[in-house]
């Protein structure tokens, strides 16, 4: 399966203080990543491939974090979704 | 008719404090930062404190250990008051179902006479270990230098305190909360010559006056060997013989110290990685008070472990000796 679409993916979380360490884990994790300020939301931008790291996140966050924790936050997203224990992958993956 | 939507967007003019945008830049930030960061007061004391007149309210000289920044020494959970406390409730939440789990069915109370009398022998009297810890935690609190390390040494005081509840309702569900068992064990520490030593060590910390000698003394390396030595290895005895009623409590209290071990480590790692200086004392502290507790314990050791006491220690030793080597220690 190819991936090499360099296509944007996005994820919009809520702008509040459950997901200021998730997008701090996206920000070190995806050096391509745009953080986009709206009211209330937060919209990342990322070409061909985003991901999120659970082991990131806990750093930020100082506990123990379940990538599922993220849905309650979660307003909108664009790409395929890989979800693991361990990450959380938005890419276009072309068939 | 057509409807336009549009959303306005005002930006704040700033996102967090000026101490905190100084540290991390304009940016939100967290309840964990606004807590802790540069909280506590630095400059323009008005007096001096009566019981230590030649330094000022909060002064960094009441510690041998020097650091450009106090507020490096991060707790790693990052705990204040408001998540510090949801945690701590949803964890009780779940001791309180075993506890009454255990409690039902009489679980220790349908315990061999012999096993009682082991739990309320070696066991219990711990609870004046936890006084003590609480003890040592506050003297950290109080005369620590930077809210980054005097708030979670408050909290872990309250830590403490619950700790030795946890230990006393252990007793009360041996003795059918009559008591006794209680009553046993301050007698115990206080009088029987197994755990003199442990108590004389624990009191020799009460009267250090360095806070950070406390805070190695403690919560390094005492916590470091009692833990693992009770909570472990005897608890491993004990449930060798009699089941495993005591270890599903004595389970809370290993994840707690695991737990705190995170906030520990981090404090001791960056301390040590600041100076060589730093990294001198602070082994110097590991290994001195690593060779006072040590022997301490031997007694009640042998006392519930019998000849396998000395492997238990040495095994407590050992783990101790690779967390400090690993935190950059010279031990």
């Amino acid at each position: 399966m190819a991936t090499t679409s360099t296509q944007p993916v996005f994820i919009a979380l809520q702008a509040n203080n459950d997901t200021l360490p998730i997008i701090e884990a996206i920000r070190q994790d995806n050096p391509q990543a745009v953080v986009h300020d709206y009211p209330a939301m937060v919209k990342i931008d990322c070409p061909g491939r985003l991901v999120i790291r659970r082991e990131t996140v806990e750093e930020h966050l100082g506990r123990a974090f379940d990538l599922r924790e993220i849905q309650v936050n979660m307003i909108s997203i664009a790409g395929n979704v890989d979800e693991s224990e361990d990450e959380f992958t938005l890419e276009w993956k072309s068939a | 008719m057509s409807v336009e939507i549009r959303t306005k967007g005002v930006k704040p003019l700033s996102n967090s404090f000026g101490h905190l945008q100084r540290r991390f830049g304009d940016k939100p930030a967290t309840r964990y930062q606004e807590a802790t960061y540069d909280i506590q007061s630095t400059a323009n004391f008005h007096y001096k404190p009566l019981w230590d007149p030649a330094r000022e309210m909060f002064d960094a000289r009441r510690t041998a250990v020097m650091m450009k920044d106090w507020y490096q020494l991060k707790d790693p959970r990052q705990f204040y008051y408001g998540n510090y406390t949801t945690t701590r409730a949803r964890q009780q939440d779940a001791i309180d179902r075993t506890l009454d789990f255990v409690e039902k069915r009489d679980l220790l109370r349908s315990l061999s006479q012999d096993i009682r009398e082991r739990i309320v022998h070696t066991i219990v009297p711990l609870r004046h270990y936890e006084w003590g810890a609480n003890t040592n935690s506050a003297h950290v609190s109080a005369y620590g230098y930077g809210t980054a390390i005097t708030s979670p040494a408050m909290m872990n005081t309250a830590d403490r305190l619950g700790m030795a509840q946890h230990i006393s309702r252990i007793g009360l569900l041996v003795d059918g909360n009559s008591g006794d068992s209680l009553l046993a064990a301050q007698a115990l520490w206080t009088g029987h010559a197994d755990w003199q030593p442990l108590r004389r060590e624990v009191e020799r910390m009460f009267v250090t006056r360095d806070w950070f000698e406390v805070f190695v003394a403690q919560l390094l390396v005492a916590d470091a060997l009692v833990y693992p030595l009770f909570f472990q290895q005897i608890d491993a005895a004990i449930a060798g013989a009699s089941g495993s009623a005591l270890s599903s409590l004595s389970d809370a209290l290993m994840r707690w110290y695991e737990e705190t071990a995170k906030w520990i480590d981090a404090v001791i790692k960056t301390a040590a990685a600041e100076s060589p200086e730093n990294k001198a004392l602070l082994s110097g502290w590991t290994v001195t008070w690593r060779n006072r507790l040590l022997p301490a314990l031997v007694p009640i050791a042998q006392r519930a472990l019998g000849n396998k006491a000395e492997d238990a220690l040495a095994a407590a030793a050992a783990a101790l000796d690779a967390r400090a080597a690993k935190l950059g220690l010279t031990v």
